[in-house]
């Protein structure tokens, strides 16, 4: 069982890092037009200019 | 030359050198329109970027600046064929949106936190009935406590601060229980994990707060949204006036830059946009949408003006006054001010629960501990199960049974076209038995249209209203509505004053007054027939006619309320509008119960009278004089194109040119009601269970897990049936009347 000493704090950083990326996410204005990224991700916009 | 509107006062200046203007976009309708808006605007000189927000169709355009003028931005977007509006955000909306992602914040924060916790506590559940060693458990424990502790006093912060608020006034909320419980539950776990104790309830405190902020989150992001898109509707509507600079010339500009002290030009047909004294000229004034009165006010030099009164025949200059000064706005704020002080602050129906349920929880925890100490059980194991006791009542399913079926409920009325102000309207909503409406711009439509467009020869009817397209006067603009073909004729002279002329196929086509028109004789029965309609008379070589313009019912409003009589609805029109000009809307519609002629004090007198009577009144008006009434009034509902001093104090705003939505929004908040409080009773059959089991000491973290996530399940799927099984959908998509303030913005 001593596996676990490591593992669990392991499991738990990685959950840790997927928060981060949420916080950073949500700070990053990333979910502030849901409905538009939907047909961006459709669009040509970077073959533009 | 069409004028270009001085939209300086939109552009926001950044220190690098670029200027920024957010746009509200109307038109937008497909995801081809991202490409379109930005595509186009990138391809004008010196724009640095343009982005548009799909979701709340607001574009954020920034360019070097003096390389542009922002001016130039809406007609490219016109060209495009989309009209923009410049927008600035109301503070109201910023705060909500930093509270939003602040929900959020703490919402990621207590997953996280319940989704880890879970994991260590299933291990130990499991564990417990089979082999797991003392010291795993503890490492378990202790590694629950440091993520639950730290987690709890970030994710909880809302419900500290309510339940702070509320006990600083010295009230209780449903927040007080919850906060007891959530402190309680970590102290006794932290205190049995020392004591390396098989239970402890670290996964019910977050699994708990992630309930409540997913409740609370969903909350909150229905209200923005319908924040979002009323603000993107004032922007529509937002006014322009023509100001007076010192050197006499006229500029174009929105009633947003001006201040008091300016000078401003009001041109014949125009609406006015500001409050205002004349300071030269004279004119009739439609104040229709301001008192509800359908005849014309004639003004002179030191006479006062309201905003969105329509000039009819002569040319005004203004100097506007600050909003308030004016006589009529100042006895409508002083009645506000007393209508909002009179109004008992009704208690919603989860603060009335708590107030009950608060006590009644903590009264049978403490029951327990004595009961517990009293049958020879130790202290600390009667505490352990008064803790219990609370926190299998922490009122997840009570704190969730209201808000969700509210925002599922203001879901389905934004669907049915109704923006919701407050979100305890429903609650009141559901209890009105009586319907008071204004009559002008509520019952009838804002608009003039022509009443006997029935009985005219088509052709007639046709010629006069492409004539009508090309003259400035009010009652024009309702003929000019019907016209199929929307191209005026080329040489067209207005006479002011008189009406419009010009010549078709060498027969001679004039619209205006009857003496014009050489029709006196037919506007003289026609008014003898219908004197509160106004008329406008045309003629083509020969041919004659008058044609009887007034503002006409709402195309449904007739059927609508037949429908809200039938089902037993009071229904009554108070009006500022002459009796005579009642009396026929009234017999229209089978109203037998109306008074004309009620100034803002009289209608607050009539309200206050039926509410003497134990009637629940809704109020449905739009005028400035509606205001305090609406403000009085049990609830209130106002339509779009009301005053915004009126919108802001009714419950909720509808939209379009039909009534239908006050019957819609009627029903949508009877059933919400009704399963709210089915929802209540949901979560008080759980606590008649659970806390037997928890008073005999039978329930285990395990046990509290289930019941707290089974009950929360329970009462969100039955919030679900608020969407209601016929949606009844609001094909036109609310078309806003072109107004004449709207050229160029």
């Amino acid at each position: 069982m001593e596996v676990l000493i490591y593992l669990v704090p392991m499991a738990l950083l990685l959950g840790l890092t997927g928060l981060a990326a949420f916080m950073w996410s949500l700070k990053n204005g990333q979910y502030d037009d849901v409905q538009g990224a939907a047909f961006r991700v459709l669009s040509d916009d970077d073959i533009r200019k | 030359m069409a004028e270009t509107l001085d939209l300086s006062i939109y552009v926001k200046r950044q220190d690098d050198g670029t200027a920024h203007l957010d746009l509200a976009v109307e038109g937008i309708d497909c995801a081809a329109c991202i490409d379109e808006i930005e595509g186009g605007l990138c391809r004008l000189p010196g724009i640095v970027d343009a982005r548009l927000n799909y979701t709340n169709h607001r574009l954020a355009v920034e360019w070097r600046d003096g390389e542009l003028s922002p001016a130039h931005v809406v007609e490219e977007l016109r060209r495009l064929g989309y009209r923009a509006h410049p927008f600035r955000s109301r503070l109201v909306e910023e705060e909500e949106a930093r509270r939003a992602q602040w929900l959020l914040k703490c919402l990621a924060v207590a997953g996280f936190a319940s989704m880890n916790i879970m994991l260590l506590a299933v291990s130990v559940w499991s564990g417990n009935v089979t082999d797991i060693t003392p010291e795993t458990r503890d490492f378990f424990h202790w590694l629950a406590a440091l993520i639950a502790l730290p987690a709890a006093a970030y994710a909880g912060q809302p419900f500290f601060k309510s339940a702070m608020n509320a006990l600083r006034n010295g009230r209780t909320n449903m927040d007080v229980p919850i906060v007891i419980g959530i402190l309680l539950a970590l102290t006794m776990s932290v205190v049995e994990t020392i004591n390396s104790a098989e239970h402890t309830y670290f996964d019910s405190v977050v699994m708990l707060l992630f309930f409540l902020l997913c409740g609370s989150y969903l909350d909150q992001a229905m209200r923005r949204k319908t924040r979002a898109v009323a603000s993107n509707l004032a922007s529509y509507r937002s006014e322009v006036a023509h100001r007076i600079e010192e050197n006499g010339e006229v500029v174009l500009m929105p009633t947003a830059a001006l201040k008091a002290g300016d000078r401003v030009l009001v041109r014949p047909g125009e609406r006015i946009s500001v409050d205002g004294i004349v300071l030269s000229g004279s004119s009739e004034v439609d104040e229709s949408l301001v008192t509800g009165e359908t005849a014309h006010r004639p003004v002179k030099v030191e006479g006062q003006v309201y905003a969105g009164s329509m000039n009819y025949n002569g040319t005004l200059t203004l100097r506007v006054t600050a909003a308030g000064k004016g006589t009529l706005l100042d006895e409508v704020e002083r009645l506000l001010e007393n209508a909002a002080a009179a109004k008992s602050r009704y208690v919603q129906l989860a603060d009335r629960v708590a107030k009950i349920y608060a006590p009644v929880v903590h009264a049978a925890a403490a029951l327990t501990a004595i009961a517990w100490i009293a049958t020879g059980s130790s202290v600390h194991d009667a505490l352990i199960t008064a803790i219990a006791v609370l926190i299998i009542t922490c009122p997840c399913a009570l704190a969730l049974a209201v808000p969700v079926v509210q925002v599922v409920a203001s879901g389905a009325l934004f669907r049915a076209g109704v923006f919701l102000n407050a979100g305890d309207a429903f609650e009141r909503l559901a209890k009105v038995d009586t319907v008071v409406f204004d009559k002008t711009g509520t019952l009838t439509l804002p608009t003039m249209s022509v009443i006997n467009a029935g009985e005219l020869d088509p052709a007639l009817l046709e010629a006069a209203a492409r004539l009508a397209l090309s003259s400035h006067h009010p009652l024009a603009s309702a003929v000019a509505q019907s016209a199929q073909n929307r191209q005026p004729h080329e040489t067209v002279v207005e006479e002011p004053g008189k009406g419009v002329r010009t010549s078709v196929d060498g027969a001679e086509m004039r619209l205006g007054s009857p003496a014009f028109c050489n029709a006196e004789d037919l506007a003289q029965k026609a008014a003898a027939a219908d004197p509160t309609a106004s008329i406008i008379a045309f003629s083509w070589g020969e041919k004659r006619t008058v044609l009887l313009v007034r503002q006409a019912l709402r195309p449904d409003a007739v059927a609508v309320v037949i429908e809200l009589r039938e089902r037993g609805f009071d229904c009554r029109i108070l009006s500022g509008d002459r009796p005579e000009a009642v009396a026929p809307v009234a017999e229209a519609l089978g109203i037998a119960m109306w008074r004309g002629g009620c100034n803002p004090a009289g209608k607050i007198e009539a309200l206050e009278g039926l509410k003497a009577e134990g009637r629940k009144v809704l109020m449905v008006g739009d005028g400035l004089n509606d205001a305090p009434a609406l403000a009085a009034a049990h609830v209130s509902l106002s339509p779009i194109s009301a005053a915004d001093l009126t919108q802001a104090h009714a419950d909720a705003v509808f939209l379009g040119d039909k009534l239908r939505p006050v019957l819609d929004t009627i029903d949508i908040s009877r059933r919400a009601h009704s399963l709210m409080r089915q929802n209540l009773g949901i979560a008080l059959v759980y606590n008649l269970i659970a806390v037997p089991l928890a008073f005999l000491g039978y329930v285990t973290p395990l046990v509290a897990a289930l019941a707290m996530s089974g009950s929360s399940t329970l009462v969100t799927l039955n919030a679900l049936r608020a969407r209601g099984r016929t949606p009844s959908p609001q094909p036109e998509a609310a078309p806003v009347p072109p107004s004449p303030a709207m050229q160029g913005a």
